[in-house]
């Protein structure tokens, strides 16, 4: 088990390097931030001098470890836009980003799970078309159109909830329903497919032969073993919905670190969106790693595989 | 105690467009500690049969004909809530894979309990005591301690042997063991074979085995019943019936048994078993038959009652009576 662990953590280091390798390289490849943080009128001169005092005028193996020297001591770089420490600025967006992160988790469990367990137990039923229906529909319909059709229909018509910002309860409402949507179709396809697998396994036909209710084969020998690959899948998609639920943060004026990430492209604004994109990888092979270790309290044969 | 009669699973696909006539009039009697051998080639219908008696057919397939009388109640006229409590406590089944069978997350002991949880209702230490019980029956070394173990800890043999303890739980009165030891090495085949035995005449439990094994049948049954195309072509003593054997197809199959040391070639049957759902025409079996004659093809025999308790559906056999 220890060294479970320690092989994933290994693992967890590499991925990180690469990504870090690779977001530094894209960002310098969207253009010159310098042009855009000095005035119109800037002389070259001028541009030279912002350019050496943000230490852009060294060359990229030396901005990188620089940057790589930083992040090891927990500092992610200063924003060229706002003038201050990147993890500040994250650290100020995080709580918002979290309380919409999962309450949007919350509701793509809250219908997918259930959907998708009755649509495998239902299989090829009215059930089951109907829960396709919402996973297409989930799948393709596009947040920002979802989220606009909300604002319309609870703000504009019924003025039941705010349009946007961040405040209590009810602003979360809309835009946690429109990203979790998204991720409950998600879900609701992984759960079903995962359900049917375990149910036509034989020792789901064995717990039948025992004369067991539906509901203890169901609920608790099938749905034990088909947990596993949705748990995963929504660990991850918390990160992702944490930290990169941009365009839905666009629109309804979310605080998060969706709307900083697109703030922060838009600006150029390198340690940013280096910053925010470390960040997220972070918490991702984080997740990964503590799915990883749950995965072996729920499953003895990797709990006690030595 | 169990008696079919003119048993007919048919499974419908594609809407019910094509329908695979898997089982199709299927009789047979078993007496309280009676073994009956159920045997035949794959998709000879003798899985469909089993999971009739139990009501577990998968989606596709209905019981379209027939009955299955049960300790004197009709299993197919009954709902799933009705016949849950049947299963597991009056009827249990042995599945084929010992290695699939089992649920990987949960204990030995927990999976062993359920039956006697859920259809006794036991709880405790004396539901401890019961699974202690059941695992020491089917041989289980150390059994407090390998309670708390997890199915993958355990080898193939052991497995199978836990499945027979989870298929004792309930105390039943018919054990249907579906190919029990067909992924089992050899020597834990005999084992196995010689537990289940001991087993039987410990609880005088009946038992349908499920193989395809004629050697198992020898050792095992009292009665055997040789299925073809959804069908039982011949049925009887094993002894009667493998020393005579009255149907062409019997024939066939006993021929077909390698003999040890025999340099001889292997016995093969000509041809293919039938397509379920596109059946020749008569005798199923005709196509292949090395001794069909013109009516085969194009009447289908029906059941002929000869002496000793033995059934055989073929022509021969019942132009041969009424000649004699």
């Amino acid at each position: 088990m220890t060294q479970f662990v320690l092989r994933r953590i290994f693992y967890s280091v590499v991925t990180l390097f690469i990504l870090s390798a690779t977001i530094f390289l894209i960002v310098r490849l969207t253009g010159d931030p310098v042009a855009l943080m000095a005035e119109a009128s800037a002389r070259p001169e001028d541009l030279d001098r912002i350019r050496q005092q943000w230490g852009l005028d060294r060359s990229w193996p030396v901005q990188y470890a620089t940057f790589m020297q930083n992040a090891f001591k927990g500092e992610l770089g200063k924003s060229f836009n706002y003038r201050l420490p990147v993890s500040e600025l994250y650290f100020q967006r995080l709580p918002n980003s979290l309380t919409l992160g999962l309450a949007a988790t919350l509701i793509s469990l809250l219908i997918g799970i259930p959907a998708g367990i009755i649509s495998a137990v239902k299989v090829n039923t009215w059930w089951d078309y109907a829960a396709k229906g919402v996973a297409l529909l989930g799948l393709s319909i596009p947040g920002f159109w979802l989220g606009l059709v909300l604002i319309l229909v609870f703000s504009v018509w019924l003025r039941w909830l705010p349009t946007s910002g961040a405040g209590d309860w009810r602003h979360v409402i809309m835009p946690a329903l429109a990203l979790g949507w998204y991720f409950a179709a998600s879900m609701l396809r992984l759960t079903r497919s995962s359900m049917l697998e375990v149910l036509g396994s034989e020792y789901i036909k064995l717990a039948r032969l025992k004369g067991l209710p539906d509901v203890v084969v169901i609920a608790m020998h099938a749905f034990k073993n088909a947990l596993i690959p949705v748990f995963t899948l929504a660990g991850v998609n918390m990160v992702v919905m944490v930290n990169a639920a941009v365009i839905i943060e666009v629109i309804f004026a979310w605080p998060g670190i969706g709307r900083l990430l697109y703030e922060g492209i838009f600006q150029r604004d390198f340690p940013l969106v280096q910053g925010v994109v470390i960040m997220a990888g972070f918490m991702i092979v984080a997740i990964n790693l503590v799915v990883d270790i749950l995965y072996a309290v729920i499953d003895p044969r990797i709990r006690l595989a030595r | 105690m169990l008696e079919v009669t003119d048993l007919r699973t048919h499974f419908f696909t594609f809407g019910g467009a094509r329908v695979v006539k898997a089982v199709d009039g299927v009789s047979f009697r078993l007496r309280e500690g009676e073994t009956l051998g159920l045997v035949g080639e794959s998709g000879s219908g003798k899985t469909t049969t089993c999971m009739s008696i139990v009501g577990l057919l998968p989606r596709a397939g209905r019981v379209v004909g027939g009955s299955v009388l049960f300790e004197g109640e009709d299993l197919t006229r009954k709902s799933q809530r009705e016949l849950r409590r049947i299963r597991g406590r009056r009827i249990a089944m042995i599945l084929q894979d010992p290695m699939a069978s089992l649920n990987p997350l949960f204990t030995i002991f927990r999976q062993v309990a359920e039956p006697a949880f859920f259809h006794q209702h036991l709880r405790g230490r004396t539901l401890r005591e019961r699974v202690r019980h059941l695992l020491e029956s089917v041989r289980i070394p150390s059994p407090e301690w390998r309670m708390r173990d997890y199915p993958h800890q355990m080898s193939g043999g052991m497995r199978q042997r836990i499945v027979g303890a989870i298929a004792l739980a309930g105390g039943p009165r018919l054990v249907i063991a579906d190919e029990p030891t067909t992924n089992l090495d050899v020597t834990i085949q005999a084992q196995y074979l010689d537990l289940l035995k001991d087993i039987q005449r410990e609880t005088g439990v009946a038992l349908i085995f499920v193989t395809h094994n004629l050697g198992i049948v020898a050792k095992m049954c009292d009665r055997v019943a040789v299925m073809y195309a959804g069908k039982i072509i011949e049925q009887g003593p094993v002894r009667a019936l493998f020393d005579d054997p009255k149907h062409p197809y019997t024939r066939a199959l006993l021929g077909s048994v390698p003999k040890l040391g025999s340099k001889e070639p292997l016995y093969a049957i000509a041809g293919q078993p039938p397509n379920l759902a596109d059946l020749p025409s008569g005798c199923a079996f005709h196509p292949r038959c090395p001794e069909a004659v013109p009516r085969c093809a194009t009447e289908e025999p029906g059941d002929v009652h000869l002496a000793g308790g033995r059934v055989a559906r073929c022509w021969l056999v019942s132009d041969g009576l009424t000649r004699s």
